[in-house]
This record gives C-alpha cells, sequence and structure tokens, in this order.
C-alpha cells in the first residue's frame, strides 16, 4: 500500500462505513418500531401520521398476557420450551455418536452416509404431512407435544450431524491417538481431550437446533389443536385485525421472538456453518 | 444406501481367529452411527413412501369408504388444474424473486460489512437480527405494523410527504409476500456471502493491487470468481428454504389473491379440503421439484466439502 493511497482510501472507506450504517439502521427499523409500538397505548399505535413521542406504557404486554382478559399465551409458550428443549436434546443424543462416528473413528463412505442425511434435509417437510396425519390420527398423538418433539428431531438431526462432524474432524487424530498410547480409555479421552475442543461448536449446534424448533409452523399448525399449540400457532390468532390490537401484536411478537434473538446472538459466530449445513466456515 | 459387502471375502476354511473380531470391530465402529441413521429413516423416508402411495388414489377423508385407486389422475388433476397450475407459477415467481433480490442485496451488504469502519459489530449484529424473528411474528409485523393502509408505518411515512396511501397488500399481494421474506432472508445471503469475502487469499490481492489493479478490477477478477460458489450456495439453500415456505403466504394474505404457493395448497386440500389423494400428489410435486434443486444443491456442497476436507 502506497502512503498517497491511504488518505484517498481511508476517505472512501468512512463514507462506505456510513452507507453500511444507514443499511444497518434500514434493516433493524421494522424491528425498533415494533419494539416501540407494542410499549404505546393502542390509539397511539394506530395513528396516522405515527406517533413517534407518544407516552409509553405496558398495556400492551398485559394485554398479551392475558391480564387483559384474552386468552393467555402461557400454555403455549412452555409447550414450544418443551419441544424445542426435548428436541434439541434428543437430537444431541443421537447427533453425538453419529458424529463421532463420520470423524473421529470414521466408518467405510462415511461421506455418502453424511450426504444421506443431507439430502433428507432437501425432502419439503410439506411431502410428510399427510401420512404422519393420519399415522397420529391413529396412533391417537394428535394434539399431542411429543409428536412435535419427535418430528422437530428429525428436522434438526441432519443439520446437527453435519456440524458437530465438521467440529469433531477438528480434533486432531494424533492427539487422541498419544492419549490412547498413554493408555487412556474411551471415556477419559472424550472428557479430557475430545470435549474441550468441540464443546463450542456443540453449544452452537444446540442453539440452532432450538431456533429452528422454536419457529416451526406447519406441523405445529397441522397436528396440535388446544392442548399442544405451541407459540407461532398461537401467533396466527393475530392474522385477522381485531379491531385495535397494535401494540399487542407487537408485544406478542416481540416475547415470543426474544428467546430466538437471544439464541442467534449467542451462535451468531457459527450460524452461517449452522444454517449452510457446514458447508462454510 | 451404501452396504458393507466389500469386506475382505475369505473362504471358510482358511478363515483366521482374527475375522470375528475384525468383523466385531467393524459394527462397532458402525454402532454409534445406526440409531440417528434408523431414526431418519423411519421418521423421514418412510412418510414419504406413504405419500406416493396416497398419491395414487381417490381419497377424501370425508367420504372414506369411496377410497380407490386411480392411477395418475390426481397428477392429472393437479396438472390441468387452473388454481394449482397457477399455485406452481406462484412457487417459482416467490421462489426466484426473492432469492435472486436478497442474494443481490447480501451480496452488497457483504461487501459493505468486508471493510473495516466504526461500528461494524453493531452494523452486523442489527443486520442479522431481521433474520431472528419468528417467521409468523416477521409476517404479521410486515402484514398490521407496516402494511396496514390505514395506520401502518409505510403510509405513515409517505403522510410526511403527502404520497399516496395505497392498500399494499390487496395492490400488490405477492410483492408484499416477497418483500417480507426478502427482508428475512438477505442477512442469511449476507452471512454466507461474507464468510466467502473472508475466506479469500488477501496476499493474491496485496499482490494485484501492487501490480496497479484498481478495486473494480479486484472485484472483478478475483472476489468475484472466487465468491462463484459461495453464490450457488446461498442461492440453493434458499432456494430449498423458500419454496418450502407457508409462514409468510399463511400470514399475510392466507394463500388468497393469487399467492397461494405448492405448500399452502398441499395444506389446504387436505386441511380444508380433505383431499388425501390431490394433496399427495402436489406433496410429490414439490418433492420432484426439490430434488431438482438438491441435485445441485448437494454437488456445490460436495465440492466445497471436498476442498475443507483436503484443506484439513
Amino acid at each position: 500500500m502506497s502512503a498517497m493511497a491511504v488518505p484517498v482510501r481511508r476517505r472512501k472507506g468512512a463514507g462506505l462505513g456510513l452507507v453500511a450504517w444507514l443499511a444497518g439502521i434500514l434493516f433493524f427499523l421494522p424491528i425498533a418500531w415494533m419494539a416501540l409500538t407494542s410499549f404505546h397505548s393502542e390509539s397511539d399505535a394506530a395513528t396516522n401520521p405515527p406517533s413517534f413521542t407518544a407516552s409509553l406504557t405496558l398495556d400492551g404486554y398485559r394485554e398479551f398476557f392475558g391480564t387483559g382478559g384474552g386468552a393467555s399465551p402461557w400454555p403455549a409458550l412452555i409447550n414450544s420450551t418443551v419441544a424445542s428443549l426435548a428436541s434439541t436434546l434428543f437430537v444431541l443424543l443421537l447427533a453425538l455418536p453419529a458424529a463421532y462416528a463420520l470423524s473421529i473413528r470414521p466408518v467405510r463412505k462415511w461421506t455418502d452416509v453424511l450426504f444421506f442425511f443431507l439430502s433428507t434435509k432437501m425432502l419439503p417437510a410439506v411431502a410428510g404431512l399427510l401420512p404422519i396425519y393420519l399415522f397420529a390420527k391413529n396412533a391417537g398423538m394428535l394434539d399431542n407435544i411429543w409428536l412435535l418433539v419427535i418430528l422437530y428431531t428429525s428436522m434438526n438431526l441432519p443439520i446437527a450431524v453435519w456440524m458437530m462432524q465438521s467440529f469433531l474432524a477438528e480434533v486432531p487424530v494424533a492427539v487422541i491417538e498419544a492419549a490412547r498410547v498413554d493408555g487412556a480409555r474411551l471415556p477419559t479421552i472424550l472428557a479430557r481431550v475430545v470435549a474441550p475442543i468441540a464443546l463450542p461448536g456443540i453449544a452452537a449446534t444446540a442453539l440452532i437446533c432450538f431456533i429452528f424448533s422454536w419457529n416451526e409452523l406447519l406441523f405445529a399448525r397441522v397436528l396440535t389443536g388446544v392442548v399442544a399449540e405451541t407459540a407461532p400457532v398461537f401467533l396466527t390468532g393475530f392474522i385477522t385485525s381485531q379491531g385495535l390490537f397494535l401494540a399487542k401484536v407487537c408485544a406478542a411478537s416481540l416475547v415470543i421472538s426474544l428467546p430466538v434473538l437471544a439464541a442467534g446472538f449467542a451462535a451468531q459466530d457459527k450460524l452461517v456453518q449452522g444454517l449452510s449445513l457446514g458447508a462454510v466456515k | 444406501m451404501t452396504a458393507t459387502t466389500t469386506a475382505p471375502l475369505a473362504t471358510p476354511s482358511v478363515r483366521t481367529p482374527r475375522q470375528p473380531s475384525a468383523r466385531l470391530r467393524a459394527w462397532a465402529t458402525r454402532a454409534p452411527l445406526l440409531p440417528a441413521l434408523l431414526f431418519m429413516i423411519a421418521v423421514t423416508q418412510l412418510p414419504f413412501v406413504a405419500t406416493l402411495v396416497i398419491s395414487f388414489f381417490d381419497w377424501n377423508a370425508l367420504y372414506p369408504k369411496a377410497r380407490h385407486f386411480t392411477g395418475l389422475d390426481n397428477y392429472h388433476q393437479v396438472l390441468t388444474d387452473a388454481d394449482l397450475r397457477h399455485s406452481v407459477w406462484t412457487t417459482v415467481l416467490l421462489t426466484v424473486a426473492v432469492v435472486l433480490v436478497s442474494l443481490v442485496l447480501g451480496l452488497a451488504l457483504a461487501l459493505l460489512l468486508d471493510r473495516r469502519f466504526r461500528g461494524r459489530g453493531v452494523v452486523r449484529t442489527l443486520l442479522i437480527a431481521p433474520f431472528l424473528v419468528v417467521p409468523v411474528a416477521a409476517a404479521l409485523l410486515w402484514k398490521h405494523v407496516l402494511y396496514n393502509p390505514e395506520y401502518g408505518l409505510l403510509n405513515g411515512l409517505l403522510h410526511y410527504v403527502g404520497g399516496p396511501q395505497p392498500d399494499w397488500i390487496s395492490r400488490t399481494p405477492l410483492l408484499a409476500v416477497e418483500a417480507s421474506l426478502v427482508w428475512q432472508w438477505t442477512p442469511f445471503m449476507m452471512l454466507i456471502l461474507l464468510s466467502g469475502l473472508q475466506s479469500r487469499d488477501q496476499q493474491q490481492i496485496e499482490a494485484a493491487r501492487v501490480d496497479g489493479a484498481n478495486d473494480w478490477q479486484v472485484f472483478r477478477h478475483l472476489t468475484l470468481p472466487h465468491l462463484r460458489r459461495y453464490l450457488e450456495l446461498g442461492a440453493l439453500l434458499g432456494s430449498i428454504y423458500i419454496v418450502q415456505n407457508f409462514d409468510a403466504v399463511f400470514t399475510i394474505t392466507s394463500g388468497g389473491l393469487g399467492t397461494a404457493n405448492l405448500p399452502y395448497i398441499v395444506y389446504q386440500s387436505f386441511y380444508q379440503a380433505h383431499e388425501n389423494g390431490l394433496a399427495s400428489a402436489a406433496g410429490v410435486l414439490v418433492v420432484i421439484g426439490s430434488i431438482i434443486i438438491a441435485t445441485f444443491a448437494l454437488r456445490v456442497v460436495s465440492s466445497l466439502f471436498r476442498e475443507e476436507v483436503s484443506r484439513a
């Protein structure tokens, strides 16, 4: 880089930095507006032109949590929590040994197996919906949260296998061999050698599986009713307008998105790897 | 599936005592894999086979006794029904528009974020946020809070400049759905392309600059070829997710105003019309479309994957 070029490029860099800031603010604006509206009263939320400086209130949140008389969202929130946490746990239990058999002590033709997992992800969920519905109906499992747990496990397992395979492959084989030569047994090797290197990746995998389960609508909408309804299904109750309800909609959308926003920001660095099924690091 | 038949074959008479233990060991290696594999086959492959079978039957759930085999009739009906044909077209239009626009925007944002500037981390976080709103919530946000003709933010802002007050959803329904999806998917594209940009060979770029290449030449001849496969990957993964989109169509327009895509039609024909056979045939068509995209996607993923493995 020549000395002359530096100031020119720096000035241009500052200009483009400003553009980046503007783009970031523009993309975030709907969320910021949603947050502001959720703290407005219903009459202030529904004005044109918009009331940017209206006084703030928690009424929208009170309405959403049902203290204003509507249906309580707590059963749906609890169902979503159960479905997301339980399916993530099952995914980890199934994916960890599988990833081990695909990376540290690979089976023969392990790439074929890996690609089989990936190909199941490309089968649209909607294609299996009807047989699953008929099965659930006959087995008496309609409107049962554990049916969703099974389906969400299958939905996330391929992603988890791919991600964990790539994280476990980062553990150097030489270190494992050295530990084995020193007489360490498998549990010791897993706990002392593999875990410390792979743990951040495993945590990110879990967060991403949690997000996908929490977001899912199609299966939950078709297979649950009043008992096992999840948070996204609860949100579909707001599809048709109900008079002045903007603040309530915003409060509901924000509260239900909070776990995803938190998990997503926590897993930010590994988010791409998970979403691209491990293809991009 | 890959069988295990290529193990060294030995005649029983010369079998060494080590062999059973070798086979045992092969199974011990395989054992950790089996629960996950069997689970996936049971939960994802079997239902699809069932869908395929049902698609050959005339079967309305309200008249279960009238169920009978009809061969390809359901497919004929799906492909000749005007509504269903329209939904195929809508699916293509929705997917292509959302993927292309979010890819171009994502590329622009990734290039902006690839430079050093004050607060880069904050801007990155602001840009990722739309992707981390629950899809139904995002669709509700666009439907009620932004698009509403009377008190939505879009018309509110137009009010300041004395602009028109259109009813966005009924005027341009498909565009309304697409815009909300572009908002959510641009961050996804940006993240993939950003990691592509950051895996460039910096020495090569410096060398080109020393040789007098300007920004555009570096972008055109070094960055873009390097990004090609990341662009492909983003396009294909985006297509796979958006072809299957249900949440936005269901929430913003409830499949009305000509925005019903194939997943919505599948949902509607069995959930509301109870036409099991028709729904299955439409489902099989979605799968065929996905397989065409997926074949390309798998090729791209596998080439990136091989590169990673050989680099390791």
